[in-house]
């Protein structure tokens, strides 16, 4: 028989607010443990939750950047489970009257994944074992941070399709600043509900769900393993139990959670504590004007305005201030495919050289727009520039002081250029009498010749000239 | 709706309570007591009002993102009965 997958999946993203989302302590990642807390993330009785605005805003902005239909009205309810990573024993989620709905996703290749849904919620804390005491110590510093989940239908058939889907996402709410996205600081987070059924069937089977999932590299392995795991019980003529697994790196499997942690009967309610959120036509308008452009569309346009290759708008836009210094550079008057080349090779090669990231980068367009200025003018030739570029890169330095303190001005003085070349003539008459009997390769050395004289601060096409009148 | 002993197992196991015997029958009676006040509701006619969530005519509660120093940790932290290295001290619960 043969078999296919069926995968939904649950994605939970941290949104870059400064501030928790019910209390005003700071969302900084780490930090001493239960440093970044008060009584209300720590859930001490009497205090009071008040939403952040700020959560709302990026939850909507998400959620219409998703093409989903937003909510007029939306409440928070109470999940409630016992379990030490939430001191309040429940979880402040949106289960009746999410924010968002009913979006959809082009992962390309033709293909739309529908999101069922977008709710706001908290995050939990974080426990550590400690083995000398063999308890479970609690840090909260986490408690309490917001997040938005992203809910999509069973739409997906390969784990391909998961990824392409996942990097869509990822690009997208970094460039609506709704989160970075970090995988290794758990910004983005996914859980998996798989399962598997025979080609053409039109129902659906036993479901599992997978957690831990940490990166894009553990996410296409589990689906791998989780597919062949059920189809294996299945020809085998055993069932699939709905249950929940986790994802164990180490030795490359999924196993079943304690029956325990399985236990899942959360008794939602509506929080008493949190009045609904209501927003206005204005408000959705107001936010649907200021969406700002995607990375899609980015690329789009540079192929169509400034005729760059399809490779080049995909490296420009893989990160977002990478395209805004690009964009800069640009209306800076730079030559798009100019600046798109220095970008590619030297600003990519310099900040991986760095070990940074573009969004860390000091060195300012309008330093790289005066250095590709001077290299089209002739006043530095390209060798030159790229050794400037590598100096004032780490601190954004005065390309034209740095030129002028170290003397690497191109010389174009055809004057200087001629006695020079003169003087090499006089001094390799063998080459010149060998480039006289066809030996081309003679005129190359000639060449390198004069460049070593003037230090290599000649504008080569001025050498060739001089050299080629000289010889007649 | 009935109470039964069964009922208020599951509920204490997924509360991580553990009732001896006799709290587990005066528990029971005093759930059954509040269900039933829940029927007395039940026999109001509702059919024409509009369900809420919220007891005062609230909405868009909210406060800006500014962040303001977090409490004190020692403080907190004196809540609980157990502490060890800047945290609560809670039973193995993570493998």
């Amino acid at each position: 028989m043969t078999w296919e997958t069926v995968i939904g999946l649950e994605t939970h993203v941290e949104l870059a607010t400064r501030t928790k989302i019910f209390c005003s302590c700071t969302t900084e990642f780490g930090g001493a443990p239960n440093t970044h807390c008060c009584p209300v993330c720590m859930g001490m009785p009497g205090t009071l939750p008040v939403l952040n605005e700020k959560v709302v805003e990026l939850a909507v902005t998400a959620g219409l950047a998703l093409n989903c239909a937003i909510a007029p009205v939306s409440r928070f309810d109470r999940k409630n489970y016992f379990y030490p990573d939430l001191p309040k024993a429940y979880q402040i989620s949106q289960l009746y009257l999410p924010i968002a709905r009913d979006g959809a996703v082009d992962i390309g290749g033709g293909k739309t994944i529908r999101i069922h849904e977008l709710h706001m919620e908290e995050d939990a804390g974080k426990l550590v074992h400690d083995p000398w005491l063999d308890q479970t110590l609690t840090d909260y510093n986490r408690c309490g941070v917001p997040l938005i989940e992203i809910v999509t239908e069973p739409d997906f058939r390969s784990a391909e399709e998961v990824i392409a889907y996942l990097e869509k996402l990822k690009e997208t709410l970094q460039y609506l600043g709704v989160s970075d996205c970090k995988m290794q600081e758990g910004s983005l987070r996914c859980d998996v509900n798989l399962s598997v059924r025979p080609v053409g069937s039109a129902e659906l089977g036993t479901r599992t769900e997978m957690k831990n999932l940490n990166s894009f590299k553990a996410i296409s392995r589990a689906i791998a393993y989780e597919a062949r795991r059920q189809i294996e019980l299945l020809e085998e003529g055993k069932r699939v139990v709905q249950e929940t697994r986790r994802w164990d790196e180490n030795k490359d499997a999924t196993y079943a959670m304690r029956s325990k942690e399985n236990a899942q009967d959360y008794r939602y309610f509506p929080d008493p504590d949190l009045p609904g959120v209501e927003l206005s036509g204005a408000y959705l308008e107001h936010l649907k004007a200021s969406l700002p452009e995607l990375a899609e569309h980015k690329r789009a346009r540079y192929q169509a305005d400034w005729g760059l290759p399809a490779y080049d708008t995909e490296m420009i836009t893989s990160q977002k201030t990478l395209a805004e210094f690009f964009e800069a550079l640009v209306a800076l008057g730079t030559d798009p495919k100019q600046g798109a080349n220095w970008i590619m090779g030297q600003v990519l090669g310099q900040l991986s050289a760095h070990g940074l990231e573009a969004k860390d980068m000091k060195l300012t367009p309008a330093t790289l727009a005066r250095l590709i200025a001077l290299v089209k003018e002739g006043r530095l030739n390209r060798n030159t520039a790229v050794k400037v570029f590598e100096a004032v890169f780490v601190t954004d330095g005065d390309v034209d002081a740095y030129v002028k303190e170290h003397g690497l001005e191109q010389v174009s003085d055809a004057g200087l250029v001629e006695t020079v070349v003169e003087q090499v003539l006089a001094a390799n008459e063998k080459s010149v009498a060998d480039l006289k009997a066809g030996k081309e390769k003679a005129f190359g050395f000639l060449v390198g010749q004069v460049m070593r004289q003037l230090k290599g601060q000649a504008s080569p096409a001025v050498v060739n000239q001089v050299l080629r009148d000289k010889l007649g | 709706m009935k109470i039964t002993e069964e009922m208020v197992d599951y509920i204490s196991q997924l509360s991580r309570l553990q009732l001896p015997q006799e709290e587990k029958t005066a528990m029971t009676a005093q759930l059954e007591g509040i269900v039933a006040y829940m029927d007395v509701l039940n026999r109001l006619d509702t059919s024409g009002v509009e369900p809420v969530s919220h007891i005062f005519p609230l909405k868009n509660v909210t406060r800006s993102d500014e962040v303001v120093p977090s409490g004190d940790r020692e403080e907190l932290l004196a809540n609980g009965p157990a502490v060890k290295d800047g945290a609560f001290l809670v039973p193995k619960t993570v493998e």
